[in-house]
Formats: structure tokens, sequence, C-alpha cells
């Protein structure tokens, strides 16, 4: 399923860039974003290098390029949406086709980390270079519990779709909020099973 | 509202991240405090719940949907030191995972969406239930004005980063943004109402027993101390530089005779207020006014909507 694919990024494969440690990929990625956030405005020739590293890159880890560029076009109105703010002052274009230019470079960065990392693995990372603990802990629940929601909301709108004959604007709104709202109650109810579980298991805040 | 990389520079990028920082390690730090162990796994799955009610569409017009922030909601439900740092997890998953917002402008985003907006939703929320009493139907108002503002406090300092930047003008991008999530505001604050009775109906303990925003007057004055000092770091030096700012751009593009009446009205919220004001005064008060009517229109709605939802509830069973 297309969206199953889209919320997990991670393409697994044998390669030598899957097999770099996540610490120093995700080191390399921040590195690398940095980098170009600094490259000036307008070096066209230096965009088109890294263009072609990450490319290089890209093509070394074998991933599938379609999905890749699927993943990049998805955020993509959103970082054209905020770039066409440029092009209200004078002399914006030049402004906004770098800043277009920087902001997909960076995309591109961070869509080939997630491709060729576990979030687990990230975590891990998190883990060792001393985020707080509250925050990781509340990451890797969200990260366990996101797909069990999204199933569960899901299944919610197919049921009130399903009884629904005439969909109205405000009913659609009605029952978005009532498939919200009941979404909590049951993440609030699950936490509470997930908290005894983690005790049972000898978990210590 | 995400901030992609490239757009911040460096200076404002890096306050963005020391005052996101500060406000998380305070909030991290008075959740570990205050919060029973319990509690914990409930933030985790907030922060998932967050991402999920995101998905849920409610259109608008003509093909278009909006979705749920959620800022202001969790901070109703779980309490403004838990919503921090849900928030923040959604945002961290979003970037690391979805490329969904910058990394090197996290700190920007976690600023404005994790921190000033659940700060300025739980310090509405309180000031509005003092003010509206207490009973469900004054708790629901409160939370629609909440969630208003603080959808429209985290948009400003999101315009005000950008501007400080250099990307836009503070004359248009300000005024722009201000405008355009007074409306987003307006959905969020009735998604968050329609949500919250629901929740109430369906389960009337559930908030009980969280972290409530009464009663924290410490923990309160530091989360708006946190909003303010960001609010004021970004958002004030609009007000000292914007009559150069705006002539600045006048001169530039050589009208300077009709700077008011060319620039403002267009992208000013309330264009009967600006067209006739001279000078640079003109978009930053006529700003202030339309702000000062929304939130009138904001509390009639909320209070209109509210008297809707609770009226629905028979008797007895809250």
């Amino acid at each position: 399923m297309l969206r199953d694919r889209l919320l997990s990024p991670y393409q697994h494969g044998v390669s030598r860039v899957h097999g770099w440690s996540p610490g120093r990929k995700l080191g390399a990625a921040l590195v690398g974003v940095v980098l170009v956030v600094l490259l000036p405005r307008g070096a066209w020739a230096a965009y088109a290098a890294t263009a072609f590293g990450l490319l290089a890159v890209a093509l070394a880890a074998r991933l599938d390029l379609r999905q890749l560029g699927l993943r990049v076009l998805l955020v993509e109105p959103f970082v054209i949406g905020i770039a066409l703010l440029a092009l209200l002052r004078p002399g914006g274009l030049p402004v906004f086709l770098s800043i277009v230019a920087k902001s997909t470079l960076c995309l591109v960065i961070m869509v080939l980390l997630t491709a060729t990392t576990r979030f687990s693995d990230l975590l891990g990372v998190l883990w060792r270079v001393r985020v707080p603990t509250l925050l990781v802990t509340t990451l890797a629940l969200m990260y366990r519990y996101l797909f069990v929601l999204l199933a569960e909301s899901e299944r919610m709108q197919r049921a009130r779709r399903s009884r629904t004959f005439v969909p109205s604007r405000t009913g659609a709104w009605r029952g978005g909020a009532e498939v919200a709202g009941l979404l909590f109650v049951r993440a609030s109810e699950r936490a509470e099973r997930v908290y005894l579980a983690m005790c049972a298991r000898g978990w210590k805040s | 509202m995400h901030i992609p990389d490239g757009f911040l520079d460096l200076r404002t990028a890096a306050t963005a991240a020391v005052l996101a920082g500060a406000g998380l390690a305070f909030a991290l730090r008075d959740v570990r405090r205050r919060l029973p162990a319990r509690r914990v796994p409930l933030i985790g799955l907030a922060a998932a719940f967050v991402f999920a009610a995101q998905m849920i569409n409610f259109p608008v017009a003509a093909g278009t949907s909006g979705h749920l922030i959620g800022a202001a909601l969790v901070t109703v439900l779980l309490g403004p030191g838990p919503a921090v740092v849900a928030m923040t997890a959604v945002l961290l998953l979003q970037s690391l995972m979805f490329a969904d917002g910058g990394i090197t402008a996290l700190g920007a985003n976690v600023l404005n969406l994790a921190v000033i907006a659940p700060a300025v939703a739980a310090l509405v929320y309180a000031l509005v239930r003092r003010l509206a009493g207490s009973g469900q139907r004054s708790m629901l108002i409160a939370a629609g004005c909440a969630a208003w503002c603080s959808t429209l406090a985290a948009a400003l300092a999101c315009a005000a980063q950008l501007a400080a930047s250099g990307i836009v003008p503070w004359t248009t991008v300000l005024p722009a943004m201000g405008a355009v999530h007074m409306v987003i505001g307006l959905a969020e604050a009735v998604i968050t109402m329609l949500v919250l009775a629901v929740v109430v109906r369906a389960r009337p303990d559930i908030l009980e027993g969280m972290d409530s925003v009464e009663g924290r007057r410490r923990a309160m004055a530091a989360y708006c101390a946190a909003a303010g000092i960001a609010l004021v770091v970004f958002v004030a030096p609009f007000a000292s530089s914007m009559p150069d700012g705006l002539e600045h751009v006048a001169e530039r593009l050589g009208f300077a005779s009709h700077a008011s009446q060319t620039l403002s009205p267009g992208f000013a919220p309330l264009p009967d207020y600006s067209v006739e004001a001279l000078g640079g005064d003109s978009v930053w008060l006529s700003t202030v006014i339309a702000g000062g009517i929304g939130t009138l229109v904001v509390f009639g709605i909320a209070w209109w909507l509210a008297r809707a939802l609770t009226a629905r509830v028979p008797p007895g069973r809250h």
C-alpha cells in the first residue's frame, strides 16, 4: 500500500551505506545539512556538485530512486509554499530559486538518511549522545504506537463512513472530531495498560 | 508552519535553538518532578495521538481540507509540561523521519509549535477559565480561545523568524501570516472544541487526574515567561525597525509617496483600518486592531459553539 510505504521510509537493503554505523550516518547527515545551509545564495555550481554527490550515495546504497523522489516531492510543496513569501520582496526571484534549491538538497540528505537507517537505530544514537531519557522514552513509545493509532483511526473513520449516507461538511467535521476524541480516549486507556506492561518488565522512570 | 532547512540564517536559528532548548529543559524537569510515573507513557501515546489526529482531514471548501495542529488540545488535556514534551517529540519525529521541517530549523519549529504554542494556550486557557467560571461550557470556551491564540502566536513567531533571516520584509510577512492564521486558528479552535467535547462526553473523569493548568502559579509563570521572552526577542525588532523597513522598501521601489496605500491594504487583516492611516505605523496599528477584533470574534464564536455543544449533553450524564 502506498500509504504504508510513505509512512516507513526505511528501505531494506544490503550495501555499504546501510552498513555504516547509525551514529556516523546521523552525524554525516547533520554536517551535510549544515554545510548546504551555509552555502551562499546563488552558488549554483556547488548545488549541482552536492546533488551529484547525493545521487552517487543513493546509487551506492542501491535505493529505489522513484520512492526517494516520491518522498522528496511529498514535502516539496511546503518548501515552495514558504519560499513563495520571498517573491513578495523586490528582486526576490534569485532568492526564491536559491532557497528552493538549498532546501531540496537538505531534504534529499534527510530522505537518504532515513532510507538507509532504521528509526530505532537513530533512537539508539540519541540515547547514546545523552538526549534526556524522558524525551527518548517519549519518542520510542510514540514511534511504537504511531502505527497502532493510525490503524485505529483509519478503522474508526471507515466505520463512520460506512454508516453515513450523505456526507455533509458539518457532518464530516463532527465525524472527524468524534474519531479524534475517541482516539484520544483509547490512547489514554492504552497508556495505562502500557504502563502496567512496562512495570511488569522491570521499567523504572 | 514547519520551517524547512535553508530558510533561517545562522543567528536566528541559533537564538531559536537556545530558547527552545531552555523551554524544553524546563518542561522536562517539570514533568520529571511532578508527573506520577504512571502518566509517563501517556506522553508518548499523546504524541502518537497528535500525529494520527493531524492525518484526519477536515474538508474546508473546493476540495481543500485542513487538519488539527493539536498544541492547544494536548495542553488542555495533559497540562503544559507534558504538552511541550509531546509536541517536541512530534516535531522531532516529523523532521527526522519524514524530512517535514528542517534539522537546522528544528530549534525554531520546536520553539514555535512546542514551546510558544502550548505556553500561550495554557496562559489563555487559565485566564479565560478564570473569567468564564467553572463547568464544562467555560472549559470549552477557554479551549477554543486558547487554540486560536496559540495558533496565531506560533504563526507570528514563525513569520518573525523568517523576516529576521532576511527572506521577506517585515511589512509583508507579519500581516500576511497573521491574517492567514487568524482564519486557520479559527478552524483549529472549532476542531479543538469539538474533540474536547467528545472526550469529556465519553470519559468525564479523564481530565480530572491530569496535570491541570490551574493552581500551578510558578510553573505557569515560567511557561508564560518563556513564551513572552521568545515573542519579544523575535517580534519586538519588528516594532522598532518597521518604519525604516517600510521606507526602505518604498524608496527602493520608487513610490515613497504612495507607500502606505499600496503596501498595506492587500496584506492587512482588516483593510479598512490601514487604508486611511498614514506612515509606517499603519500596518502595526492595523495588525493590533485586527488582533483585538479577531479575539472578540473568536470569543463570541467559542461561546456560541460551547453552548451548542453542551446543550446536546443530557443533564446527569456529566
